[in-house]
């Protein structure tokens, strides 16, 4: 019985319970409006992005959180600027802007020895020195996203589903579309340590595939989503220490081995519900 | 004089046809209202007036610059040149082409109405003046029952009148509808003529574009014919003349009459298998 709850006892591991649980609510309730905005490749490549800046701010000996999340911020808008265009498709923009980054983290990555160091649990996601810091840092962008989603619910709703009608009915889409962004690139900067980079994509995104498959309410699929988030960073995490994998990848197949289960139980129903979410 | 008429006038093309009647009673006002985008010219010197009470249908070829007007008419685009001018405080109302809709988005049908909403109330909930609001509107358009249903799972012509809803939550004094037979069959358009008959006895101006001559613009009080200038302007029998629509359409047709209104013949004779026998 001890061994059930010998996660609990270690303080590096109830940090990391939490800001897995809090982390996943969150990627999950922001998956929503990335995969029905068709911008699911956005959280892959965000990482990566931010990846860069934290490569950046490893070799320079700069502050992390607040390198790195100038980085991702930066990195966000320039992609909301170049799609808004219309030259290039989202996916695209995502492809150059944030390999970039990520070719530039790399080559730092090469250069600088005590860069590597750093870097390598960044990549994979690790729970070793999750401090009391990276708690505090995940829960005050989760209050911030939760607050600012119900603050302009409706305008995220309308500019969501219809842009084009948003704009024109007085709804200022380039501020909506620039605050999620911000949001986004905020919550990846808290939750990469943890999920890793090349996890991220996938907490961001099964969640709220999941969700839309079990409804057809837009509010419904929020909470869903990040109640679904939530209960797989808290199992994956849990997994992970007594099965000694990444914390990322524990995480990311729990929510595959959900999205499985509930698509093999609702069926056809489910297959056609996700239509709307687009790559 | 604008370079831009300067320019159509070279050309040959005529202005002497002009929608400006009484102006100072007019809702919305274009006065020599030219759009480029770069070098490429989409409306050149379109004068226009709108009065309450109108139903106007805006008709011409793929590219003729119908959207581009019913966007400046509207006020989210800003001609090049020219004059807009638009009542104060009044309230439009839009209302998207069907086509363009993500029919597998998870919302229903009342929040689709409340989309309407973006202002003034913060909780993403709504009062309950507001669902009384939404209650009247869906009873109004004879889908009363329908508020918490899907919006995959309504007929054609309950699809439409829902995003009609939309628009008329905001009391609009004036409806622009974007191509609202697009895509539909006659059952439909018929329910769509019925309804913009109904608002027009409300006192509601009404603005449309659409492609379909005989279903839609011969019954209409009042027809724009456009390919980027104006080419005729009034009641359908005035404005659907062959030399009008070859001149417009660049293809000949002829116009019959059937049951007191102009009835629009494409000249294209036989089958294709005739056509390329005679070819």
């Amino acid at each position: 019985m001890d061994v059930l709850f010998e996660p609990f006892q270690l303080a590096f591991l109830r940090h990391a319970l939490i800001v897995c649980t809090v982390a996943g609510a969150l990627c999950g309730l922001l998956g929503v409006f990335v995969t029905l905005r068709g911008m699911s490749y956005i959280g892959h490549g965000l990482s990566h992005a931010i990846f860069g800046g934290a490569a950046l701010c490893a070799a320079l000996s700069v502050n992390y959180v607040v390198g790195a999340g100038l980085w991702g911020l930066g990195s966000a808008l320039a992609i909301g600027r170049v799609t808004r265009r219309r030259i290039i498709g989202s996916d695209a923009a995502i492809g150059v802007i944030t390999t970039a980054s990520f070719a530039f983290g790399i080559a730092l990555l090469g250069m600088y020895s005590r860069v590597r160091q750093s870097i390598e649990a960044t990549v994979f996601g690790s729970v070793l020195g999750v401090s009391a810091g990276d708690v505090w840092l995940v829960i005050g962008v989760a209050l911030l996203t939760a607050v600012v989603v119900i603050g302009a619910y409706r305008k995220l709703l309308f500019t969501t589903f219809d842009p084009e009608v948003a704009d024109v009915s007085g709804v200022n889409t380039a501020r909506v579309d620039a605050l999620l962004m911000l949001l986004l690139s905020f919550a990846i900067l808290a939750s990469m340590k943890v999920l890793g980079v090349t996890m991220i994509a996938a907490a961001i995104v099964v969640p709220a595939v999941i969700a839309r498959m079990l409804t057809n309410s837009f509010a419904t699929m929020l909470w869903m989503s990040s109640l679904i988030g939530g209960l797989c960073g808290l199992i994956g995490m849990y997994l992970s220490y007594h099965l000694d994998v990444s914390s990322g990848a524990t995480i990311v197949l729990v929510g595959f081995l959900a999205f499985t289960v509930v698509f093999a139980a609702t069926g056809r129903a489910s297959v056609a519900r996700t239509r709307a979410l687009r790559a | 004089m604008s370079e831009d008429r300067s320019a159509a006038e070279a050309r040959g093309d005529q202005r002497t046809v002009t929608g400006r009647d009484d102006e100072a009673s007019a809702l919305l006002s274009l006065e020599g209202v030219s759009h480029t985008y770069g070098e490429h010219a989409v409306l050149l010197d379109v004068d226009l007036d709108v009065h309450t009470g109108d139903v106007l249908g805006i008709v011409g070829p793929s590219g003729s610059g119908k959207t581009t007007l019913l966007r400046i008419l509207l006020g989210a685009l800003t001609p090049t040149t020219g004059r807009y001018e638009r009542r104060p405080n009044l309230r439009a109302g839009y209302v998207p082409q069907v086509e363009t809709v993500n029919w597998q988005f998870p919302v229903t049908v009342a929040e689709v109405v409340l989309m309407a909403r973006t202002t003034g109330r913060r909780w993403p909930w709504p009062s309950a003046a507001e669902r009384r609001e939404v209650a009247e509107v869906l009873d109004r358009l004879g889908i009363g029952t329908l508020g918490h249903r899907h919006i995959r799972e309504l007929s054609g012509g309950q699809q439409q009148r829902v995003f009609i809803a939309r628009a008329l939550l905001g009391r609009p004094d004036v409806l622009f509808l974007d191509e609202p037979t697009s895509g539909v069959d006659v059952r439909t358009r018929h329910e769509v003529l019925h309804l913009l008959a109904d608002l027009h006895d409300d006192g509601l101006a009404i603005v449309l574009s659409t492609h379909d001559l005989n279903g839609i613009a011969a019954h209409l009080p009042k027809l724009l014919c456009l390919n980027v200038t104006v080419a005729g302007i009034g009641h359908p029998r005035d404005v659907l003349t062959p030399e009008i629509l070859e001149r417009v359409y660049g293809a000949p047709m002829d116009v019959l009459e059937h049951a007191g209104m102009p009835l629009v013949i494409d000249r294209a004779e036989g089958t294709v298998l005739d056509m390329r026998r005679r070819a």
